[in-house]
């Protein structure tokens, strides 16, 4: 082992020796080459150098040949890569010359740029590259923004322009789903590309050029919207929904997209509000659509009642006149309700906007549409109750008892019915105030009553004029002994059956009260007892002969005074009841202004007989058509300078005959 | 009835107490040729002297001359068209130097004027029916109240016929009779075949809508109590009572010449019945 390291040390010592003379033999190449060393690199930058100036020189033939090449990208570039050293040595003349070269080509250049940026068929990629090029060679930015949205309104003007040329009235215009289409995928398509290459290219502008973008899109915006109304309005006179949601979904949606990017010039909204605005109209519409008909129904109505009866075949029944309007306006209803729903569908985007989900259903279509159509309802009906004059020549009396069921009838059931339906398919989610059911339920009731009245009033107004004139247009001082009844009591009789018939098809019989056994043979016992022996006779002995005034007076203590206009119920027995109150009534203060003869007296009693033989089983309580006709026959007895009644067995048997 | 008449006394509701006069004849009112008469009237100022008819369709002014013994036919006026067109009342107005009377026939009430002859208003249609009773506002032109067999009273305007001022509904059968109180017009009685009598106060069409309107000077000691009395709206038009002592339609009512507070109806069961104003409400009209 000293051996080797001896060895190893000897090594060590030629190889130090050896790297010593390296070293030194290196130093003198290096101090010998230093000069060469210098040299070639000053000969290398020199070339770099050389090679500069060549490319600067060559720059305006280059420039040249890439516009003409049509490379413009790349003459951009070398532009790019030559500006700041031109602009440095401008002072020196021929950097000068080049200069000015280079200046000329790249103006041209530029221009040839602007003029393809202005031919814009080329399309949009191609378009921002243009920009890009034309920014990179310092054009102005705003003017280069202006020019690119110039070049989108020309675009999106001409779409406009398309769009409204569909408006005009050359036919076949196209259906609404089309337009919007069209619209939609052109115009906004077109609007959502310039948005996004403006947002590319121009993101280094700053707030500046996105406001500019902001009122770009907001003015061609309103007047897409514009022409959407207008189409829109176009197509209010249809009925159908669905086209129209279908159409509204899209225009919806498509505005959702540009909505996000250009979120400050506030399309969205915009869009949500025409939305708003034609379901708000088509509400109108509806509600329109609905009164009309129902108006429709009243006229189909009166036609048929007025239309003359064709021998052998029976008109349409009361009872069925009724079913056919309640069903048909039910039926409008439901439909109304179907179409409307179609804006408030899950698949519809817009279904989900605060507007739809409440103060539609709520509002809209509850309290207008809805509640709305039953108040016209009502308000149509009593309209006929107000008609001017009372002769009541305007509207059939059926009609007017045929309104008063209805309504009824929509008190009864059909009001809640209705609601029901209308609060299950549109769920109410807002917390404005909605009519109560029974609000309308009170409303519906007061119109019935009211139709009810009135036609008593104007049946028991035709009667009362036919006694009216009888009474006052015959001499009764001169008239022969009666023979027969008078031809208008049986014709009195024959109107109020004929009443009666007709009230029975709508209404319910009602309650009558107890009638005695012989109530159809009573004969006038105050007044044919000749003044000697009243009705009371059994309870005071009379000493002298009684003043039928003071028996009379007695009598009326104990009866109740009749009200000849009391409310009306709805049944039957009530309707009649006030018709014949006022007819006999009529009769009763016509009699008391004219003098009677002997057989006057005796006419009228006879006719007061016939009467009471008839009208007592129509109303409700007998007592009463027996009261006033006994007043009717004691009045006429008053007035009478030589009463003497007739036997009441003979009254009979006229009666009987006639 | 009859066609001659007997203007000699003129009996008023009061005179029940009195031991009855004979009634004695001073003379006819022409001669018969005009159809029955509806209804005699007396100029309402003026001496007595001058008194208008109506028969059938004729408007007779009579002169009564000689102590009211003879009655000639000043003018006459009659209504023409077609049917058969039979005036049912008429009334002479108190206002215009007594020139103006208002007659009424079928449905339509006409005014004429007395030194013409000739016709100066129609209400046509002024109710549904028959028109049955007028009456003029003592205190106020131009004022009118009717009523008719449409149960309803109507207060008119004349310079201004195609709508009543207003209308009043409560009567539910055929009104026979409108008065107004003679110096209180806003107090206003109607009789009606539904037995009842009503009294109304039709403040807001009467000649004082505010009431009275005291004078400031005249608040000495009571000044802290007026003001909450007087509201400064005008009181509404009310019913002020229903009477209801009648058993049979009531087919006249009337205000006492003497009491202005007093009055009276009459049924056609022969009761006569006299009622006062409420006191309450004579005093706040005093007052």
């Amino acid at each position: 082992m000293k051996n080797d390291f001896r060895k190893m040390e000897d090594e060590m010592d030629r190889l130090a020796t050896n790297m010593a003379v390296i070293t030194d033999f290196s130093a003198r190449i290096s101090a010998t080459l230093q000069d060469r060393h210098e040299r070639i690199t000053k000969l290398a930058g020199v070339h770099a150098l050389l090679r500069k100036l060549q490319f600067l020189f060559e720059l305006p033939s280059r420039l040249t040949k890439c516009v003409e090449l049509g490379a413009y990208g790349q003459a951009v570039r070398y532009q790019g890569r030559a500006r700041a050293v031109l602009q440095q040595y401008q002072h020196l003349p021929s950097f000068r010359a080049i200069q000015d070269d280079c200046q000329v080509i790249t103006a041209r250049l530029a221009q040839q740029l602007r003029q393809r940026f202005r031919e814009g068929g080329s399309g949009a990629p191609e378009q921002a590259e243009c920009v890009e090029l034309l920014l990179a060679l310092g054009e102005p930015a705003e003017e280069l923004c202006e020019e690119f949205l110039a070049r989108g309104r020309a675009r999106l003007e001409e779409e406009l322009r398309g769009l409204e040329a569909e408006l005009g009235p050359s036919p076949p215009a196209p259906d609404v789903l089309e337009f919007t289409d069209r619209g939609g995928s052109g115009f906004v398509g077109g609007l959502c590309q310039v948005a996004a290459a403006y947002q590319e290219l121009f993101a280094a502008q700053g707030p500046a050029g996105a406001e500019k973008l902001a009122a770009f899109a907001r003015e061609l915006g309103s007047r897409y919207f514009v022409l959407v109304e207008r189409r829109l309005a176009q197509e209010q006179g249809g009925s159908d929904n669905s086209l129209l949601v279908r159409a509204l979904d899209r225009f919806h949606r498509r505005l959702r997209a540009p909505g996000a990017l250009l979120a400050a010039a506030g399309l969205a909204e915009a869009a949500t509000e025409i939305v708003e605005r034609v379901a708000r109209e088509r509400l109108g519409q509806h509600l329109q659509g609905l009164q009309s008909a129902f108006l429709g129904c009243l006229t189909d109505v009166r036609q048929a009642l007025a239309a003359p009866r064709v021998a052998g075949k029976e008109g349409p029944g009361l009872a069925e006149l009724l079913a056919n309007v309640a069903s048909s306006t039910l039926s409008h209803i439901k439909a109304s309700l179907a179409s409307v729903h179609l804006f408030t569908a899950k698949e519809v985007s817009f279904s989900n906007k605060p507007y739809f989900r409440g103060e539609f259903c709520s509002q809209g279509v509850r309290e207008s549409l809805i509640v709305g159509f039953i108040r016209s309802m009502c308000q149509t009906a009593q309209n006929f109750c107000d008609s001017p004059g009372e002769k009541g020549g305007a509207t059939p009396p059926a009609l007017l008892l045929l309104l008063s069921r209805l309504c009824l009838d929509y008190e009864t059931a059909t009001i809640s019915y209705i609601l029901t339906l209308t609060d299950e398919q549109f769920l109410v989610q807002d917390q404005s105030p909605v009519t109560p059911v029974s609000t309308l339920c009170a409303e519906a009731r007061e119109t019935a009553r009211r139709l009810l009245t009135h036609y008593v009033k104007v049946q028991g107004l035709v009667i009362s004029q036919m006694l009216r004139k009888s009474v006052e247009t015959r001499d009764w001082l001169s008239t022969l002994e009666p023979r027969n009844v008078r031809a208008v009591m049986k014709r009195v009789v024959e109107d109020t059956t004929a009443i009666d018939v007709q009230v029975g098809l709508l209404y319910e019989e009602g309650v009558r009260k107890a009638q005695s056994s012989d109530s159809s043979k009573r004969t006038f016992s105050v007044y044919s007892s000749s003044r000697q022996q009243g009705r009371y006779a059994p309870s005071y002995t009379p000493s002298a002969p009684m003043d039928t005034n003071l028996l009379s007076n007695i009598q009326k203590l104990f009866s109740e005074r009749i009200d000849v206009f009391s409310p009306v119920e709805f049944n039957k027995v009530s309707v009649l009841t006030g018709i014949i109150k006022i007819s006999l009534k009529t009769l009763l203060e016509c009699v008391r202004l004219r003098t009677f003869g002997r057989f006057g007296l005796q006419q009228v009693q006879v006719d007061c007989h016939f009467l009471q033989l008839y009208l007592w089983r129509f109303v409700a309580d007998e007592e009463l058509v027996h009261l006033l006709l006994d007043e009717v026959v004691a009045s006429a007895a008053l007035r009478c300078p030589d009463p003497v009644p007739m036997e009441p067995s003979v009254v009979e048997v006229i009666c009987e005959r006639g | 009835m009859p066609a001659e008449l007997e203007p000699g006394g003129h009996e008023s509701p009061e005179d029940a107490a009195s031991p009855a006069h004979a009634l004695e004849l001073l003379c006819h009112l022409g001669p018969a040729a005009h159809g029955s008469t509806a209804c005699v009237a007396w100029e309402p100022a003026g001496d007595g002297k001058r008194v208008i008819s109506l028969a059938d369709n004729h408007i007779l002014l009579w002169d009564l001359q000689e102590s009211s013994s003879q009655a000639v036919l000043a003018s006459s006026a009659s209504l023409e068209g077609k049917g058969q067109l039979k005036f049912t009342t008429g009334r002479w107005s108190p206002h215009h130097n007594c020139t103006q009377v208002a007659t009424a026939n079928d449905t339509a009430v006409r005014g004429w004027d007395t030194r013409t002859m000739s016709q100066i208003y129609c209400i046509e249609s002024a109710h549904g029916q028959l028109v049955r009773d007028l009456d003029f506002n003592p205190n106020k032109q131009y004022y009118l109240a009717s009523c008719g067999d449409d149960c309803r009273v109507k207060f008119w305007d004349t310079r201004n016929v195609a709508e009543p001022v207003k209308t009043l509904e409560e009567h539910s059968h055929w009104v026979w009779g409108v008065r107004y109180n003679h110096s209180h017009d806003q107090l206003v009685l109607t009789g009606s075949s539904d037995s009842r009598v009503i009294l109304s106060n039709m403040v807001s069409i009467s000649s004082e809508p505010f009431g009275h309107l005291v004078d400031d000077a005249d608040l000495s000691d009571q000044e802290d109590r007026r003001p909450e009395e007087k509201s400064q709206e005008p009181p509404q038009d009310s019913v002020i009572a229903t009477y209801e002592e009648h058993e049979d339609s009531v087919y006249a009512v009337d205000w006492s010449s003497a009491d202005p507070w007093l009055f009276a109806s009459l049924s056609y069961d022969g009761r006569l019945v006299i009622n006062r104003v409420p006191r309450a409400l004579k005093y706040h009209i005093l007052l």
